[in-house]
């Protein structure tokens, strides 16, 4: 039986108060384990971002619990909400936000940095985690010299760098072509995935379902449906 | 370097065009306030040079006078009664005023003659040129060799003019710490002889000298100059009294704080500007900062690195292309009156402390709203 990364129970999330107010997340109730890897699919104002960005700590509910590896993140103060996200968490943005003006190994260090490393080690270990997404290479060109695979590659480094046992994924494909998002998120299964680790993967793209292990959909603030890929529906 | 402070560096300084713009922002900023305030350190300064150059523990004078430029003359009973106060040890009578020379090429030029005690030469200044008992001989004078010395065709020993129709002859050339504010020469000669050169009013004498048989008798002695109806001044007080005269009783002060003001709100607005571009422009990345789980004070240590940085950098060049600027100013203008002082310096960077502190306030401000979940919603 495998170990749940990330239990979340009757959340409920509301913006607004009064005729102003809007239901962005109805009751969700999920479990996410260690060497899974769990998409969140729907469409666009389903509520799937904002149900990432609770089960993250970045965004407060107004109901419900989320356990992260046994903790309850939602009853931490603000710094020990981003310590938990520096120890825990490894985040691959939609649009990367890398920064320009730094190197690639550079950008990768940050979380490193964060984490009071100094300089040198930080950048000693960023390198060795380049190489693994492939790109030893392009370690002292700025992101933007690069291509969107390898961006999003240099994304992933960052995430991983730090070592977190889950990982976060908004729209991993989206800036992508098709090609290269499947190779993308294969590499993420073969590479990064492993039985120590849980990956939370929100998107869009039907192309890459093929690689989940368990798929939720979401609609209007809802579960509708929740998908095992090798057992089928449930 | 901490590598939070490392990266802050990274960041700021490979943005090179808005680094750039930054440092030239506060650098020209600098320059400005500093250049403003040591002009105005350099007037007061040479507004104050008689009583610099002339050394006196007190000055006696008229209660109405406000710079020594400006003298009331007082009766000669008044040297008397001071001389018989307590705590006196001596006290000389002091002449200052202006008068017209004219020179060999027949053309005349106004000048400042100061006329010293005949018996002490009390507040004479060191000689670089001639004997100062030459200022006993007939028609006497000594020129003062300052920045108004060529006004009078660059004099020597045994020159020749002539003052209000009397012939005048240098003795000897002095050397004065400070030149005066209003452009004209200064000559030195006797009291006595002072008075037989210009004409005068009823009253001739400008102000006393007093040396005080020791500095703790100094507040007693004041309080017996005003018992007689007049005012001493220690030197550094009659320095101070000058200064507020000149910043607070003329257009000058106002003036010099209008233009100070201004360079400090052009500063002010180049670097805020800027900076606030620059945040704005990685606002996303900081929010990304924020989501991997950058605390609060992580990122306002990176805003204010970088702003101290680039205000001390700009504080650097600013002042030093203005110590430069003036260094040349003074070789080809010998009268240009601008003196960078500790104060000045301190004041300047007190200022740029204001521009850094202001222009990260916004930036921090911005990025401490900044909600990680923004991030996410693109």
């Amino acid at each position: 039986m495998p170990k749940p990364a990330v239990q979340a129970r009757d959340i409920v999330k509301w913006f607004g108060e009064g005729p102003t107010r809007t239901d962005a997340i109805r009751g969700v109730s999920l479990e996410a384990y260690f060497g899974e890897m769990l998409y969140i699919v729907g469409p666009s104002g389903s509520g799937k971002t904002t149900l990432l960005s609770i089960l993250s700590g970045i965004l407060r509910p107004s109901g419900g619990t989320v356990l992260v590896e046994g903790r309850d993140i939602w009853r931490l103060d603000n710094d020990e909400l981003a310590e938990f996200r520096l120890g825990t968490l490894g985040f691959v943005f939609q649009d990367y936000h890398l920064f320009p003006r730094l190197t690639t190994v550079e950008n990768v260090a940050i979380p490193l940095i964060l984490r009071r490393r100094p300089w040198a080690e930080a950048l000693h270990v960023a390198l060795r985690f380049l190489k693994i997404v492939g790109l030893e290479s392009r370690a002292d060109l700025p992101p933007i010299k690069l291509s969107g695979g390898e961006q999003q590659r240099v994304a992933i480094a960052r995430a991983i760098v730090a070592e977190p046992d889950i990982l976060i994924f908004d729209e991993p494909t989206a800036s992508l072509d098709g090609e290269t998002g499947r190779k993308i998120v294969e590499f993420i299964r073969t590479e990064i995935l492993s039985t120590a680790r849980c990956i939370v993967i929100v998107t869009h793209d039907a192309r890459i379902a093929e690689f989940a292990d368990r798929t939720i959909t979401m609609e209007d603030g809802r579960i509708t449906g929740i998908v095992r890929q090798a057992a089928g529906a449930e | 370097m901490a590598s939070i402070f490392t990266l802050a560096f990274k960041l700021l300084v490979n943005d090179r065009a808005k680094f750039a713009a930054l440092i030239v922002g506060l650098t020209f900023s600098v320059f400005l306030m500093v250049q403003m305030i040591s002009m105005f350190s350099g007037i007061l300064l040479r507004a104050s040079a008689t009583v610099l150059n002339t050394g006196a523990a007190l000055w006696v004078m008229d209660p109405a006078v406000n710079t020594v430029a400006n003298s009331i003359p007082m009766p000669d009973y008044v040297l008397d009664a001071v001389r018989s106060l307590d705590g006196v040890k001596y006290a000389v009578p002091f002449y200052s005023a202006g008068a017209l020379v004219k020179l060999a090429d027949g053309t005349y030029q106004s000048v400042n003659v100061i006329g010293l005690d005949d018996t002490s030469l009390v507040g004479r200044l060191p000689l670089v040129a001639g004997r100062i008992e030459d200022i006993y001989s007939d028609n006497a004078f000594i020129v003062v060799r300052d920045a108004e010395y060529d006004k009078l065709h660059r004099p020597t020993v045994g020159t020749t003019f002539e003052i209000n129709d009397h012939r005048s002859v240098v003795v000897a050339l002095a050397a004065a710490p400070v030149s005066g504010l209003f452009g004209i020469p200064t000559l030195y000669t006797t009291y006595s002889r002072a008075l037989e050169y210009i004409p005068n009013p009823r009253f001739t004498l400008s102000y006393i000298l007093v040396e005080p048989k020791s500095s703790d008798r100094i507040p007693q002695i004041q309080a017996q100059v005003a018992r007689l109806g007049y005012r001493a001044l220690t030197a550094k007080e009659f320095v101070h009294q000058i200064t507020h005269f000149y910043v607070y009783q003329t257009g000058v002060g106002t003036n010099i704080l209008i233009m100070t003001v201004i360079s400090f709100l052009v500063g002010l607005s180049i670097s805020g500007q800027t900076f606030y571009t620059f945040i704005l422009e990685n606002l996303e990345r900081f929010g990304a900062l924020k989501a991997i789980g950058a605390k609060a004070r992580d990122l306002v240590q990176v805003i204010l690195f970088q702003a101290l940085l680039t205000s001390l950098t700009g504080y650097g060049l600013g002042v030093g292309l203005c110590a430069v600027l003036i260094a040349l100013a003074k070789i080809r203008l010998p009268d240009y009156s601008s003196t960078i002082t500790y104060t000045n310096l301190i004041l300047a960077f007190i200022m740029v402390l204001v521009i850094a502190g202001i222009s990260s306030y916004v930036g921090i401000r911005k990025v401490i709203r900044l909600e990680p979940f923004d991030i996410f919603r693109g």
